[in-house]
């Protein structure tokens, strides 16, 4: 591509399991403020638009973009909507770049998982006539598709247990994560069960959060930062919607989508030129069955990268050093984290959890029932 | 812009009350495929399908996720937007990015709602703060039952002003065959129809619709190879007020109106001196008749506080000076997701000439479409016969 899209600044607030202190608006801004304080730029005359990612459903309010107009830049400017997980956002706001029309776009998501319960607002994303009554879940979906995937390919308990462990020990060096802690794989097994195989620790916690980013053209990033992390490539697919038309343990959507992001990218052998991954941990076997789909390893293999120590902190291709959403994330704000924490890896800049010779990162976020659409992006530094 | 991005086609349902023909998926699918066919494109040659819709409204989550099937975006890229009312613009702009960012050729723009499966009233009375605005918001008839009195208050009209609106908007409609409230009416029928909140009657209200609208963007390349009409998308604006802005009740205000920032951007870029002689045929979103007296306003057809003159006069007719909303406009037909849309569509079909019994007796080489959501916000859409225009 001639024209690049980079991300010159990034920012996330404390990510807690309540946070009353504060409501939505004042948590977007807590972050608007950070990115707008790191680059000098400004709403409304160097930035030219705003990409908010949030649903009516879970903020009690329709149009939730309305409750953020004034903190985002949107009085008297330019703010759309994706209605999607945060990776789908990012995805938007560089088309919006790469398309000409604007130069530099705040890209925002919040979700307070607090203010509902997530059970009541998943189980009406499922079709009214069918599958709604009776009573599904995301995590009850979710527990469908580990039993499918852990039953094809062997995949057992304890494997997926390691992915927890692993994940919510790297968090541990992570200060907005708030899932910190050293466990045992018998400690994950040992956990209540919400929906057979899946257990409390395997499930990403309610979670009240906000991160943004700014996205800018490679003529405004070259003024704003000497450290611009390029969007080098960029995939999206929808897969099906009823659970019976899909066999759940493929990653249908996540391999078109990931397959468009690397041929852009010029990425052909990703297990070597990816350095870094953040994924959508949603639940912990959701590692694994990605890691497949994006073409890491062979399907149902992934266990053996885990067991094998490649994919921790200090490993050759480590995944979700931030400690993923089992550490803590809101729904939502999932995928435009990842990016995020992919940003903070590039630049050297994650600290205790920083992964060594990171050039390459790809962060992945999904929105709907076990997976349905995916969005992957590429990110690379000079 | 990178690349010049064309409507090649597009299709609207027949749009109602009450669809119970149709499932959600089966109202968009028809405007789908109407699109489809309309554009001569197969759904396998399409890029990217992306849908606006305001899930609250229905009450499922995810209805671009659900809806895969009835859009064709099984297995394509794509995304869901939601901002209101402004929503079929806002898809249609998202278009527009995806394929002037030279990374898509065919895009499907899809908006839609069934609002006879939720409450529309008490859904967007919760677009007002939750603290501050929801125990006095009164959904869209006390929104612009506030603008009406403002109105008369400030500039003289009378509820005979807005009545005319009421009876141009159904008139027109009733030369749509695609329009919800095909109402053969007077000015007297709107006058004795129910009042719902000083000064707004229930025929100044637009009508809670069922439809759905989708359009094929494309590439110039494509659009020239393969459409013998194309309508050129020449440039869009978004604007927003925020949500405290309450003085657009008062139509004297002297602040910055999301819909004059965003005329006044737009006119700009184009070039614009006098939007009433540059553009042949405007499309605007109406929710009330009074919505469409400020428009005429803030979009610059007449001077501040003259607006009901143009309706007096008769300017706005569909054989007027400055026809205003020949398609029946917001007042005769209101599927929130597709509404912003079809004024685009509407505008679009001006421009083809294919607008049949609605079509405007004069050449149409430019159109402006315009969308109204949220607090007060807006996308206005410029179109063009040609790239030279």
């Amino acid at each position: 591509m001639a024209d690049r899209v980079a991300i010159v600044a990034a920012a996330q607030t404390q990510f807690r399991p309540r946070r009353p202190e504060v409501n939505y608006a004042e948590m977007v801004l807590e972050v608007v403020e950070k990115v707008l304080d790191e680059t000098g730029l400004e709403l409304g005359r160097t930035i030219d638009n705003t990409v908010s990612c949030s649903h009516d459903i879970w903020d009690g309010q329709t149009i939730s973009d309305i409750g953020i107009t004034d903190v985002v830049g949107g009085h008297l400017g330019a703010e759309e909507k994706v209605a999607m997980d945060g990776a789908t956002a990012v995805y938007y706001a560089a088309i919006g770049i790469l398309s000409g029309h604007v130069h530099c776009t705040l890209c925002v998501a919040h979700t307070k998982m607090s203010q509902t319960r997530r059970n009541l607002v998943n189980n009406i994303a499922f079709d009214p006539l069918y599958t709604r009554p009776l009573g599904l879940d995301f995590t009850s979906a979710a527990a469908l598709q580990a039993n499918r995937y852990m039953h094809r390919y062997g995949v057992s308990e304890r494997d997926t247990a390691k992915v927890v462990v692993q994940n919510l020990g790297n968090a541990r060096h992570n200060p907005v994560a708030f899932r910190r802690e050293s466990l045992t794989v018998d400690d994950v097994l040992s956990s209540p069960v919400v929906a057979r195989p899946l257990k409390e620790l395997d499930i990403a916690p309610d979670a009240d959060g906000a991160v943004a980013l700014i996205l800018a053209s490679e003529k405004v990033a070259r003024g704003v930062t000497k450290t611009p992390v390029w969007v080098a490539g960029m995939g999206a697919c929808y897969d099906a919607h009823y659970l019976g038309d899909r066999d759940l343990s493929d990653c249908f959507a996540l391999e078109q989508a990931a397959s468009q992001a690397y041929k852009m990218a010029g990425i052909r052998d990703p297990r070597k030129q990816i350095h870094v991954i953040e994924l959508s941990d949603e639940f912990s076997y959701q590692e694994l069955m990605w890691l497949e789909g994006m073409g890491i390893c062979t399907c149902g293999h992934a266990r053996t990268l885990i067991e094998d120590g490649a994919t921790s902190l200090d490993g050759t291709l480590p995944v979700n050093p931030s400690g993923g959403l089992l550490a803590g994330v809101p729904t939502n704000v999932a995928g435009l984290n990842r990016v995020a924490e992919a940003v903070l890896q590039l630049l050297g800049k994650a600290q205790g959890y920083q992964v060594a010779h990171a050039r390459t990162a790809l962060a992945q976020g999904h929105t709907g029932i076990c997976g349905q659409h995916h969005c992957v992006i590429i990110l690379k530094r000079d | 812009m990178k690349r010049n991005v064309a409507i090649i086609g597009g299709g609207q349902t027949h749009h109602a009350g009450r669809r119970p023909d149709v499932n959600q998926g089966e109202l968009v699918n028809e405007a789908v495929r109407a699109a489809l066919t309309d554009a001569q494109v197969a759904i396998d040659e399409i890029d990217a399908v992306l849908l606006g819709n305001m899930e609250f409204f229905e009450g499922t989550h995810l209805t671009d996720c659900w809806l895969v099937d009835a859009t064709g975006a099984l297995g394509k890229p794509g995304l869901k937007i939601t901002t209101g009312g402004t929503v079929g613009a806002s898809i249609v702009c998202a278009g527009v990015y995806h394929v002037a960012s030279g990374l898509f050729d065919k895009v499907l723009c899809i908006g839609f709602e069934k609002q006879e499966e939720g409450d529309t009233g008490a859904i967007l009375s919760a677009v007002a703060h939750p603290l501050y605005g929801r125990s006095v918001a009164g959904a869209a008839v006390g929104y612009f039952a506030m603008m009406g009195a403002s109105y008369m208050a400030a500039w003289g009209a009378t509820e005979v002003h807005s009545a005319m609106v009421a009876v141009k908007a159904r008139q027109n409609a009733c030369k749509n065959e695609y329009a919800h409230l095909r109402l053969n009416i007077t000015i007297d029928d709107v006058l004795s129809s129910r009042m719902l909140a000083y000064p707004i009657r229930i025929l100044d209200m637009c009508p809670a619709s069922n439809g759905a609208c989708a359009l094929v963007l494309a590439d110039q390349k494509t659009a020239e190879d393969r459409c013998a009409k194309p309508v050129w998308i020449r440039a869009m604006e978004t604007v927003h007020n925020e949500q405290f802005e309450f003085d657009w009740r008062d139509v004297t205000t002297s602040k910055p109106m999301f819909s004059r920032v965003a005329a006044h951007n737009i006119y700009k870029r184009l070039g614009v001196q006098d939007p009433a002689q540059y553009f042949d045929v405007f499309e605007i979103y109406e929710p009330a008749t009074w919505a469409e007296l400020v428009w005429y306003e803030d979009l610059g057809l007449c001077p501040r506080g003259e607006g009901f003159k143009l309706i007096e006069n008769g300017v706005t007719e569909i054989g007027g000076p400055i026809p205003v909303n020949p398609s029946g406009g917001v007042l005769s037909t209101n599927p929130i997701g597709a509404s912003a849309m079809l004024r685009i569509w509407e505008a679009a079909l001006q421009i083809r000439g294919d607008a049949g019994g609605r079509q405007v007796p004069k050449e149409v080489r430019r159109a402006l479409a315009t969308a109204y959501g949220g607090t007060n916000w807006t996308v206005l859409t410029a179109l063009s016969k040609d790239l030279e225009d």
